[in-house]
């Protein structure tokens, strides 16, 4: 489903990302894991089109990515939770899941899926009237995750979905990103929280300084020696 | 009762500089820019009016709605030609090109309809009503008027309508309104059309209240109508409103009851005076810094 090939991206005289290839399938949940300035983020703005590839290829299906403008990517059904959550902090909970639906015209079925998403998220229908400014760290997370899924993607980037949240809260993102996958979207998961995510993975890379140094399925790297002496504190 | 009247007349001039105020305060918003150029949109729309009105014999509300038309499209090709190749400049870059469009813009009305003023008709009928003891010109309660209806009409544009939330959107986190698939340049060229077409409107009530029409005649309206904006909070809408509005009154008080040399550095030392005391302005959102 999606397909990135020989990536580079290049931040002035300095290569972020140094060719990289890797694919998540469709259905799957594909982690990537690494420490902190391993080129994650660099990864995910490159795919969504925040940031522009200096090389390499990236399909999404049939489509060349890196010919696409940022705000087209999301109708092709791929939608990206930013790191840091990024929203709207001046406008309600409920606003902020209209933008997710920015490009839709089916009036109708957002409204059901923004009662799927109040569902799944139940804590943001009692806010829903709160600007999202004055939510918490872990709601602003599944504002965040709702506002994407508003899109309906077919496939979903999460960039560090845990990150600042208390492990409890970090328990229950976990939890829902699963629950996401199981009613069918494929999912790009970024962490730092390598336990977790090769927890719940089909499959995983593992990004350092720019390259793919080890991939494999999500059992397999968390065996693996090397994974779990950097990563997983073993 | 002269207080009363001054007041009104405060308020008039207010209005004006309100409405210019809000092309200023959307644009830093959403752009990220300060468009110096702003008040030589004010001067071509007192122009086209005035031929609208002069040459081709329009009715005053046609006339109005041609300027309005030029002045959008001025503005939006303005911005796509000189501010948008600059997108990812340094903003000093941006700040001296469209200081260099204002000096395009005044050069431009100088070779094409000469340097000397022009009398700008008087359509808005002379007369005037009392309210009180103070007697009030109907070009100063249309004034007013307007700059209410303006407003009304803008806050619901922005708070009610999906343009509107993508414009608050752009304001906040561009990257963010990407993801969300918003084109961020389209709303950019619609928010220099809204203040482009708000300077034509705010053009003819100058150009009524002080009729003559020169190609320097934006300047001085257009930097009151900065220091109104940042006097309330550049970026906030509701604050250019209330800057505008208290600016105008200052400075007809000013002239009233302490100088009409010294009421222009009086206004300006108000805003330095407010800005010492509180950096954002009036109603501006204090800066925070995110990690």
């Amino acid at each position: 489903m999606l397909k990135v090939t020989d990536l580079k991206v290049k931040y002035g005289m300095i290569e972020a990302i140094k060719g990289i290839s890797f694919e998540v399938r469709d259905g799957e949940i594909v982690t990537m894991i690494g420490a902190n300035g391993a080129g994650k983020t660099t990864t995910m703005h490159a795919i969504s089109g925040l940031v522009k590839a200096a090389e390499g290829s990236i399909m999404l299906d049939d489509t060349e990515l890196t010919k696409t403008p940022a705000n087209k990517i999301v109708g092709l059904g791929l939608a990206q939770v930013p790191e840091g959550r990024r929203v709207f902090a001046e406008q309600t909970v409920e606003e902020n899941l209209i933008l997710g639906a920015y490009l839709r015209k089916d009036k109708d079925a957002i409204r059901t899926d923004m009662e799927e998403v109040y569902q799944l998220f139940p804590r943001l229908k009692e806010r829903r009237t709160q600007l999202a400014g004055t939510l918490s760290g872990g709601e602003q997370q599944m504002l965040a995750m709702g506002r994407a899924l508003m899109a309906k993607p077919s496939i979903l980037l999460l960039d560090e979905p845990s990150m600042g949240l208390s492990p409890l809260l970090v328990s229950e993102i976990f939890h829902i990103i699963q629950e996401i996958n199981d009613k069918g979207t494929t999912i790009l998961l970024v962490e730092q929280n390598a336990k977790r995510a090769l927890a719940i993975a089909d499959r995983a890379y593992v990004l350092e300084t720019g390259k793919i140094t080890l991939e494999g399925t999500g059992e397999e790297l968390s065996n693996d020696e090397r994974v779990q002496k950097a990563y997983l504190g073993g | 009762m002269q207080f009363l009247s001054y007041l009104i007349n405060g308020l008039g001039l207010g209005s004006v500089y309100a409405i210019i105020a809000l092309g200023y305060t959307m644009v830093y918003g959403i752009a990220k820019m300060l468009n110096f150029a702003h008040g030589d949109v004010i001067m071509v729309g007192s122009y086209i009016a005035f031929f609208a009105l002069t040459k081709f014999g329009l009715p005053f509300p046609l006339a109005v709605l041609t300027a309005i038309l030029v002045c959008t499209v001025l503005g939006v090709v303005i911005e796509r030609l000189a501010y948008k190749p600059l997108r990812q400049a340094p903003s000093l870059a941006v700040l001296i090109t469209a200081i260099g469009v204002s000096y395009f813009l005044q050069n431009g009305a100088q070779i094409l309809w000469s340097s000397s003023s022009k009398v700008f008709p008087s359509v808005i009928s002379a007369g005037s009503i009392s309210i009180g003891a103070a007697s009030v010109s109907y070009l100063t309660l249309l004034t007013i008027a307007t700059c209410i209806v303006v407003m009304i009409c803008l806050t619901l544009f922005i708070n009610k309508t999906k343009t509107g939330s993508a414009m608050r959107a752009c304001s906040e986190d561009k990257g963010a309104s990407m993801l969300m698939g918003i084109n961020v340049n389209q709303i950019i060229s619609i928010t220099f059309a809204i203040g482009s077409g708000l300077a034509a409107i705010a053009s003819v009530l100058l150009a009524s209240t002080y009729p003559s029409v020169y190609p320097t005649m934006g300047s001085m309206p257009g930097i009151k109508a900065f220091t109104a904006a940042v006097f309330g909070g550049i970026g906030s809408v509701p604050g250019a409103f209330v800057g505008g509005l208290i600016l105008g009154i200052i400075e007809i008080f000013a002239k009233a009851y302490i100088s009409t040399q010294l009421s222009d550095a009086i206004v300006f030392g108000v805003l330095i005076v407010i800005l010492l005391i509180k950096p954002t302005g009036l109603l501006g959102k204090k800066i925070n810094v995110k990690v």
